[in-house]
């Protein structure tokens, strides 16, 4: 249990500065992770056969192959884990290997279902070949990334990165297929979402930017109607920054990732300032900025329809724009019920052409029902949970900002997927991390769950830090030797 | 900073268990609204996601089957065993234009949907046995339907049998037909067939043994007769009337002829005027009796009964309520605004061979699970006493004395005592279109077995002269009694 006793300590320690947490000498959860990573590939391997017998009356033949290399990938990160960050949160890598798993199988499956899906090219594949990627990727920031903090000496390169990334769409002609939302770079028929990278990019920038100007932003204020308004000197780039990111989005049609930038733009200007005022002012900023592309884009409009009246699509003379998308995902749910259909066994091929990226959760809601979805929501809910355990958790500022923002965009992406999907808001289409189809939202989210760990490993880590410049490798040898 | 890391922490959880809350309303509170909804596919999918039940003959042999064709949409498709011969009492069940007739009616039993198969079906369910739907056994007498659909061939019509005794209905035949089969899956093929069907002039989807009435003509002076018993008119099928030679409906100037001028119509017997099928005679006796008395008549024979379904439901025969004197002596002939279809005249014959008792017609004998177990059995039902037994037995002589001496004679089987009554009912804008030949008739055999047959047939020839229902429609009854009284 040393995490819990390393977390009940630092909330009581008000001064960040001279947090000190005692060595604990106590595990450090590398066999746990073992033990859940074995579970993480067993299951989805067990999802694999339970979809080839109900559709085929055999188990799938690719069981053994599939079973072996995704036992080998978290084999592998997981040695690099026990290598290179032994001090790590033991939940986020199984979590996301079967949450990857999960998705591999419901893509196999739905590829599976042939014909039925219009446009259906085989994607299970593609996307075995990006979660090898992904864990690639996932091991090599677990192995260079020697200290999150030096992620901090490039704020600013990684502000430029971020613009760069979410422009770049703009210049790449739109296809049909997008349905009006620009966010693919390409390059033949390899294609990039740059947004899921500039996620990242652009909470390394934040979290730097706000380390440095949080005392000015929180102290240096003038009260106004109650409420501490910072100085233009030390808001104005970072708000100037997230309203480019912010119009780049809303002009490439990118709802869901401007509403995610924007929350997270506001989560951690709260949390590095400790003001209240600035919830206010993100509610009233964000329900402005809503309504104001509420009633200028057609696109949203459409949008905000379809979340209304989800069968406006089926009836007779429906408008040209509606979509049976939401209608379609609600009956797939509906008929999952408590228990599912089972896998294989749905029909969620009827929500057509984004059964595998964006509905994905429809697919698993028929087939797996309610259970299986409070199962996944769950699974999320305890990667956000270890993320923001990390923050709190980390001593120094930039990481627990790090910890907090990367934490907290991932749950902003869950709800605004699921809670699109579901009919609870608006759908602003984005992809569900892990789950839905799509390298390079797969990609990015492993090295999301990289970086959480690094910086979890540093804040599990029992002896004390090094300064940010001197090597790491030098601080861990000691710690070992003494743990031994 | 690590209050406000927990304040985002909470603010974290609060959106997940925001979409916990979500998904459990939607696939929990709502979700048998979602499932059922009316555009959602699945239905449709799982009515053929296992075999369905088979509709069966008295025999016992099915005339339906369920072909495991292994789509990803369907798993099974519906084919009939000789699909146009019993599309009138099947229907159709097609993936993609729906069910009609029994399909439709039993669906719930066939589909294995039904609330009283829901026992058998949970066991099922847990020893994992695929699910399957029950049987629905029918009346139906696989030689007489045969005989039916073979006699009237090519041409367009209609016929029924009936045993009297129970109201089984023991063939059920409309031509031209249809095969079901043709459109039962979804394809480019099935779209094509039905298209083309809907699009038939000679309406071969039309069920016209229970779903078109008709004009009765010279059949429906059975009724008049009956009423003319019932109301003492006359007591006795020797009885002379008081007919004309020439009769003019009465407040007009319009003279009622007969067939032909030498049919020793005037002052006939009632028996003479049934087997020469005197217009003047039987026009008369129901100008005489007036509306409402026929109309009771009628309607204890089952006319103006909306309600009579075998389960298909049958359209309404009709007697007017309320007519002109004149328009009541042609309503008596079976003329003007009086109308039946096939399965109705079929009932009145019915009702005279069983003693003037109607019992209410049935096609369902018997709804079965798919282990055989009975479900539901039909109990007879007798829907009216039609005319009293003495009653009956006049009419009975009557009928007799029409295949014996008149306009029936094509109707006599040897070694059975056969009753019928022709028809000619004459229609459309001054009786421009073609007549209708009927022919209703009943036959017993000495070991007391009946059966009840109506026989129509719309277009039996081009030529006005040829179309008699003695002619064209008698020999179709005949064949029928014939191959559901043979062994």
């Amino acid at each position: 249990m040393s995490s819990s006793q390393t977390g009940g300590e630092s909330p009581r320690t008000k001064r960040r500065e001279n947090t000190t947490i005692t060595p604990q000498g106590a595990p450090n959860r590398r066999n746990t992770e073992l033990v859940l990573l074995a579970f993480a590939v067993v299951l989805p391997m067990l999802a694999y056969a339970n979809v080839g017998l109900a559709m085929d009356g055999k188990l799938p033949s690719g069981m053994l192959g599939y079973g072996l290399g995704m036992g080998a990938l978290a084999l592998v990160a997981h040695l690099v884990m026990r290598r290179f960050a032994p001090y790590a949160d033991p939940l986020l890598l199984p979590l996301a290997t079967l949450l990857n798993g999960l998705g591999l199988v419901m893509i196999w499956r739905l590829d599976k279902a042939g014909s039925l899906l219009r446009k259906n090219f085989p994607a299970a594949s593609n996307q075995l070949m990006w979660s090898a990627l992904g864990v690639a990727l996932f091991i090599g920031v677990v192995m260079v990334l020697k200290d999150h903090r030096i992620l901090q000496r490039y704020t600013y390169i990684s502000m430029v990165v971020a613009l760069v990334l979410l422009a770049a769409p703009a210049f790449f002609p739109s296809r049909d297929e997008d349905f009006g939302a620009k966010i693919w770079i390409r390059f033949g028929s390899f294609s990039i979402q740059p947004g899921e990278f500039a996620k990242i990019i652009l909470t390394v920038f934040f979290a730097g930017y706000l380390m440095v100007k949080r005392d000015a932003l929180a102290l240096a204020s003038r009260r106004f109607m109650g409420m501490y308004l910072p100085r233009g000197r030390d808001l104005g780039p970072i708000i100037v920054v997230w309203l480019l990111s912010i119009l780049i989005l809303v002009f490439e049609t990118d709802l869901g990732s401007s509403f995610l930038f924007f929350g997270l733009f506001v989560v951690m200007l709260y949390v590095a300032t400790e003001r209240t005022s600035w919830i206010v002012f993100g509610l009233l900023m964000s329900i402005s900025g809503a309504a104001l592309v509420a009633t200028s884009e057609p696109h949203v409009k459409t949008r905000i329809d379809a979340w209304l009246d989800p069968m406006r699509a089926f009836a007779p003379n429906p408008p040209k724009t509606a979509t049976e998308q939401i209608g379609q995902t609600l009956m797939a749910f509906g008929s999952g019920g408590t228990t599912g259909t089972g896998l294989g066994q749905g029909r969620s091929w009827l929500i057509q052409f984004a059964a595998k990226s964006d509905f994905i959760l429809g697919s698993f809601g028929e087939e797996l029902g309610l259970t299986g979805m409070m199962a996944i929501f769950l699974l999320y809910g305890l990667i956000v949970q270890r993320g923001l355990r990390t923050a709190v958790a980390t001593r120094d500022p930039f990481g627990k900002l790090l910890a907090v923002g990367l934490s907290s965009a991932f749950a902003l992406q869950v709800f605004v997927v699921a809670g699109g999907v579901t009919g609870l808001i608006p759908l602003t289409g984005m992809t569900m991390p892990f789950l839905a189809q799509g390298g390079s939202s797969l990609v990015a989210n492993w090295a999301l769950i990289a970086i959480l760990l690094k910086i979890s490993d540093s804040a599990r880590r029992p002896a004390a830090e090094p300064a940010p410049t001197t090597t790491v490798d030098g601080a861990t040898e000691p710690t070992r030797g003494a743990l031994a | 900073m690590n209050k406000p890391i927990r304040r985002v922490s909470i603010f974290c959880l609060v959106l997940v268990l925001a979409l916990m809350v979500r998904v459990n309303w939607v696939q929990g509170v709502q979700a048998e609204a979602w499932a059922s909804n009316t555009h959602n596919d699945r239905n449709k999918y799982d009515r053929y996601a296992y075999p369905r039940g088979n509709i069966i003959v008295a025999g016992g042999q099915p005339i339906t089957k369920s072909d495991f064709v292994n789509g990803y949409r369907y798993k099974y498709k519906r084919s009939w065993v000789d699909g146009p011969l019993w599309a009138p009492v099947t229907g159709y069940s097609s993936q993609a234009f729906g069910t009609s007739q029994l399909e439709s009616l039993s669906d719930g039993i066939l589909s294995g949907s039904d609330s009283r198969l829901f026992f058998r079906n949970t066991l099922d369910m847990m020893t994992g046995k695929e699910k399957q739907g029950g049987d629905v056994v029918t009346t139906l007498n696989a030689k007489a339907q045969k005989a039916a659909y073979d006699a009237l061939g090519a041409k367009k019509g209609a016929a029924v049998a009936i045993d009297p005794r129970t109201g089984a209905i023991l063939a059920l035949v409309s031509t031209p037909s249809y095969d079901p089969g043709r459109f039962a899956g979804t394809g480019g093929e099935d779209e094509k067939a039905w298209k083309e069907l809907n699009a038939d002039p000679n309406k071969p989807m039309l069920n016209r043994a229970l779903r078109e009435t008709y004009p009765p003509g010279s059949t429906f002076k059975l009724v008049t007769a009956a009423a003319a018993f019932e109301n003492g008119r006359y007591q006795n099928i020797e009885d002379v009337t008081d007919t004309p030679d020439h009769y003019v409906l009465p407040n007009t100037n319009v003279e009622l002829k007969n067939a032909s001028a030498d049919e020793p119509c005037a002052k006939a017997t009632v028996k003479t005027a049934m087997d020469f099928s005197c217009n003047t005679v039987f026009g008369k006796i129901g100008a005489e009796l007036g509306g409402e008395k026929m109309r009771t008549q009628a309607e204890r024979f089952g006319f103006n009964n909306p309600g009579i379904n075998v389960p298909i439901r049958a359209s309404e025969s009709y007697f007017p309520p309320k007519s002109s004197a004149d328009g009541t002596a042609m309503d008596s002939i079976g003329q003007h605004d009086t109308r039946a279809t096939p399965l109705q005249m079929a009932m009145v014959a019915a009702a005279i061979a069983n003693d003037g008792r109607l019992m209410a017609p049935y096609l369902v004998d018997e709804e079965r699970a798919s282990n055989l177990t009975t479900i539901s059995k039909h109990s007879e039902r007798q829907l009216s006493q039609a005319v009293s037994p003495a009653t009956a037995q006049k009419l009975q002589q009557l009928m007799e004395s029409v295949v014996q001496n008149g306009t029936g004679k094509k109707a006599q089987i040897d070694g059975l005592k056969v009753g019928g009554k022709t028809g000619t009912a004459q229609h459309g804008e001054n009786n421009a279109g073609l007549p209708f030949a009927w022919f209703m008739s009943y036959a017993k055999a000495p070991d007391g077995r009946q059966v009840a047959v109506a026989v129509v047939v719309e277009d039996g020839s081009t030529e006005r002269e040829q179309i008699s229902g003695g002619g064209l429609a008698a020999p179709i009854a005949k064949a029928v009694m014939k191959a559901a009284l043979d062994r």
